[in-house]
């Protein structure tokens, strides 16, 4: 009675091996082999673009350097409270005489300047002139006086408050600068002043640059699809190829192909100039300014709003727009009601492709962009390239994709992803 | 019907070529009388959606007119010529739900909400599916879909509906269901339906009459019976139904029959129904289920000896192929009774057949 009622439990195969076991049995082998077909795409994956976003988010809050370069100070700073009035004591003087002794010798103080000078200026001249001068800091009967002789700004409390404050292996610094903010001497966390308030503008720029750019292609675009979309395939295919002309020619040569049209003294303004339209005096400036940065951006991120567009509207049976038709409705309100809701799948695609890539663009304006046009990933290549803050690059890189994902997410609550079709 | 003068749809010298090369339609004449249900039968390709295109205004006719209520309306346009229409694939509107499709055509015509409502439920009663009305179409069967775009193309009460081929995605009990199900909604409503199909068992089932299409041209229009029993031509013979054919000489004739040398070897009595004369080459058409086995001697004019080829056993009857004046395609088909003759393969028979029942067609040199 009871072996039969086990039996019952415990399904077996024909050799008598559980049922579940010599499933997982079949199943393993299956796994193993769809891991090994994944492993190459996501070792690479890993190698290109897991690895270096994850170090660049790393990046922004990294401050390893004060910690290392400055071993003996760092620990003492326990001892002194930066909110009183008193400047550190002798022992803290000491260690970070030490320390730049050290560091001037293994020639790595001056990093830890140009990483406080991001804070404040002048500290990488400080660092730099004490490194030089603090070989004539022997035995002295004060440090703390050894020290403000060399330069009396180790004497300024504000400086001690600034390099206790960055003492940690991580720093929020560079987060707060992205969006113009600064702690303050006292701590206290406030506003940068204004004339050096700019990513929130340029974040803000960035924003509806892109937005407009992308309206401008679903403007340009649907129409375009729309054709494409009925025509016949034959002829369809022909002038989709013109739609991809675009992407055959590098985009460098496209962009200064729209510099050359744009400019002052160009094709434009010269034809306007001889029908008479303007004149001379009054050339208009078309390029090198927001203006420049949106057409020809515009120009060159159509295709990817076409071509989602294009495969969704393909799908978009021609006996819909006839039904509506035959049960009364004039072509106008058949689009409306019936075409353009069935579209918006191939709107909502492009549209996401497009405003993408645009709040990241670069070269475009770079290029024509002047400095009304900029986008805030030119600071961001100014950073890393420029005055090498990278710390503050990597801050506002992750900024612009935390923005982005923020606007999917919105997105995907308005819309819904599941929505959108590639094709 | 169509003589009564009472007629809703008129094509005349209807002509239509998309690409300007080969004729699709080549001159159709047809007449469609109100409250009628009017099938189009063809082969594929055969131009029957392309007709439904042209009455629908989707697609402008090359030459000639067509008349709705007596009013010629090439010129207008499709959403003023108030004809429902239900497309083969159904075309529902994907985002809207079910009572949405069917209030679009209430909406454009700006019809008050009390009314629409009304409208919509009698419309979805009708077709049985009121607790579906907040369903999405993708939430359907496909026989429920296929019942609202029917509902949906009479909700705004038109005078004639157009049907493509509605029922051809449908599995066959669900097709001879709906089939039975239009038919109903045409007697209840009286609307004016015309129809197209390739399934000649469905146009018999529906139709007052049925316009067989062939190449742009309409074969024959009938009432199915008609159609059935007396066809006018070789295509129609050999579409509507089984058919057994001889190819052979006329050698002798009169208005009412005629004696045929088959081309296998045997002379056939047939009817004389569209012949050229003596000497010139016919098509004879005889149905299957009217040839008899084993007939006693001289009771009918065609009698032949015939050599069993194949036993088809169907259920209802038997199907055999038989040799018979060198055609080794003749079909006989034998009702399973209880006294159905028993026939072995290799057995030689007789058969034989009335001349009523063998129609002369197709007159050619
Ligand atoms: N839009 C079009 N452009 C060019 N030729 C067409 C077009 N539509 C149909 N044809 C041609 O016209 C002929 C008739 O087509 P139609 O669609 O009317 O046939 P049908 O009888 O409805 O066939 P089916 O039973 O397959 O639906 C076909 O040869 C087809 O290739
Ligand atoms: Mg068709």
């Amino acid at each position: 009675m009871t072996d039969q009622v086990t039996t019952q439990e415990v399904l077996t195969t024909a050799d008598g091996v559980p049922l579940k076991i010599s499933l997982k049995r079949a199943m393993r082998k299956k796994m193993i082999t769809s891991l090994l077909l994944v492993t190459p795409l996501f070792l690479f994956i890993l190698l290109t673009f897991l690895m270096p976003i994850t170090d660049m988010l790393l990046r922004s809050v990294d401050n390893k350097i004060v910690g290392e370069l400055l071993p003996r100070t760092i620990p003492l700073f326990s001892g002194w409270d930066e909110n009183g009035q008193e400047l550190p004591g002798e022992d803290i003087y000491r260690a970070m005489v030490e320390d730049i002794k050290e560091g001037a010798e293994a020639k790595t103080i001056l990093r830890l300047g140009r990483r406080l000078n991001f804070e404040r200026s002048g500290m990488s001249s400080l660092f730099r002139k004490s490194a030089r001068t603090i070989k004539r800091i022997e035995q002295p009967d004060s440090y703390k006086a050894a020290m403000i002789k060399i330069d009396k700004r180790w004497g300024d409390i504000n400086l001690w408050r600034l390099i206790k404050r960055e003492r940690g292996s991580f720093t929020n610094s560079h987060f707060l600068s992205a969006i113009d903010r600064q702690s303050n001497d006292d701590g206290t966390i406030g506003p940068k002043p204004e004339y050096k308030q700019i990513y929130i503008k340029l974040f803000v720029r960035t924003m509806t640059l892109s937005l407009l750019i992308t309206f401008m292609t679903v403007l340009l675009g649907y129409p375009i699809s729309y054709l494409l979309a009925t025509l016949p395939t034959k002829i369809s295919n022909m002038l989709m190829i013109l739609v991809l002309l675009p992407f055959w020619t590098s985009l460098l040569v496209r962009t200064t192909a729209w510099i050359a049209l744009l400019q002052k003294e160009g094709v434009i303004n010269d034809l306007m100039v001889a029908i008479g339209i303007i004149s001379n005096d009054h050339r208009i400036v078309m390029i090198h300014n927001k203006t420049g940065t949106i057409l020809a951006m515009t120009h060159i991120l159509l295709p990817f709003m076409v071509l989602p567009l294009f495969s969704v509207m393909k799908t978009i049976p021609v006996s819909y727009m006839r039904a509506a038709r035959s049960l009364g409705a004039t072509r106008f309100t058949a689009f409306r009601r019936i075409y353009l809701p069935n579209s918006i799948p191939g709107i909502g695609a492009g549209g996401i492709l497009v405003f993408i890539l645009a709040i990241g663009y670069y070269i475009t304006p770079e290029l024509v962009g002047g400095v009304s046009g900029t986008f805030i990933s030119n600071m961001i290549a100014y950073h890393i390239q420029g005055s090498l803050n990278w710390g503050l690059g990597a801050a506002l890189g992750t900024l612009l994709l935390m923005l982005v994902l923020a606007l999917y997410i919105l997105y995907d609550k308005i819309v819904g992803i599941d929505n959108m079709k590639l094709g | 019907m169509p003589e009564n003068n009472d007629s809703l749809v008129r094509f005349t010298n209807i002509q239509k070529s998309y690409d300007g090369e080969t004729l699709v339609i080549k001159d159709l004449n047809m007449d469609v009388a109100r409250g009628e249900f009017l099938t189009m039968l063809g082969p594929s390709g055969s131009g029957k959606t392309t007709c439904l295109m042209m009455l629908a205004g989707f697609e402008p006719a090359t030459h000639g007119e067509i008349f709705l209520n007596d009013q010629p309306i090439n010129n207008v346009p499709p959403h003023k010529r108030q004809i429902g229409m239900v497309f083969q694939n159904y075309a529902l509107f994907p985002h809207m739900t079910v009572g949405e499709n069917l209030a679009f055509p209430l909406e454009v015509r700006k019809m008050r909400k009390n009314e629409r409502k009304q409208r919509i439920k009698k419309a979805l009663d009708m077709v049985q599916l009121s607790e579906f009305e907040h369903r999405r179409p993708m939430q359907l069967s496909g026989g429920q879909q296929q019942r609202v775009a029917v509902a949906r193309a009479l909700v705004f009460d038109p005078e004639l509906v157009l049907m493509d081929e509605p029922l051809g995605a449908l599995d066959k009990n669900l097709r001879e269901q709906m089939q039975f199900e239009i038919k109903h909604i045409h007697e209840q409503l009286g609307v004016t339906v015309i129809y197209v199909t390739h399934d000649q068992s469905e146009a018999l089932t529906m139709s007052n009459r049925i316009a067989v299409f062939d190449d742009g041209i309409i074969q024959q229009l009938a009432a199915p019976d008609i159609l059935y029993e007396k066809p006018e031509n070789a295509f129609v013979a050999q579409f509507i139904g089984e058919n057994n054919r001889f190819l052979g000489k006329i050698v002798e004739a009169n208005d009412v029959s005629c004696q045929v040398e088959v081309d296998g070897g045997g002379l056939v009595h047939a009817k004389s129904v569209n012949i050229a004369g003596v000497g010139k080459r016919a098509t004879l058409s005889l149905r299957p289920e009217r040839v008899v086995i084993q007939p006693p001697e001289g009771s009918l004019p065609n009698i032949f000896d015939a050599f069993v080829k194949e036993l088809i056993y169907l259920g209802d009857h038997i199907r055999t192929r038989v040799d018979v004046c060198g055609h080794n395609d003749f079909v006989i088909k034998i009702a399973n009774s209880a006294t159905h003759a028993t026939l072995k393969r290799g057995d030689v028979v007789r058969v034989g057949w009335e001349i009523e029942d063998c129609r002369a067609l197709d007159p050619s040199d």
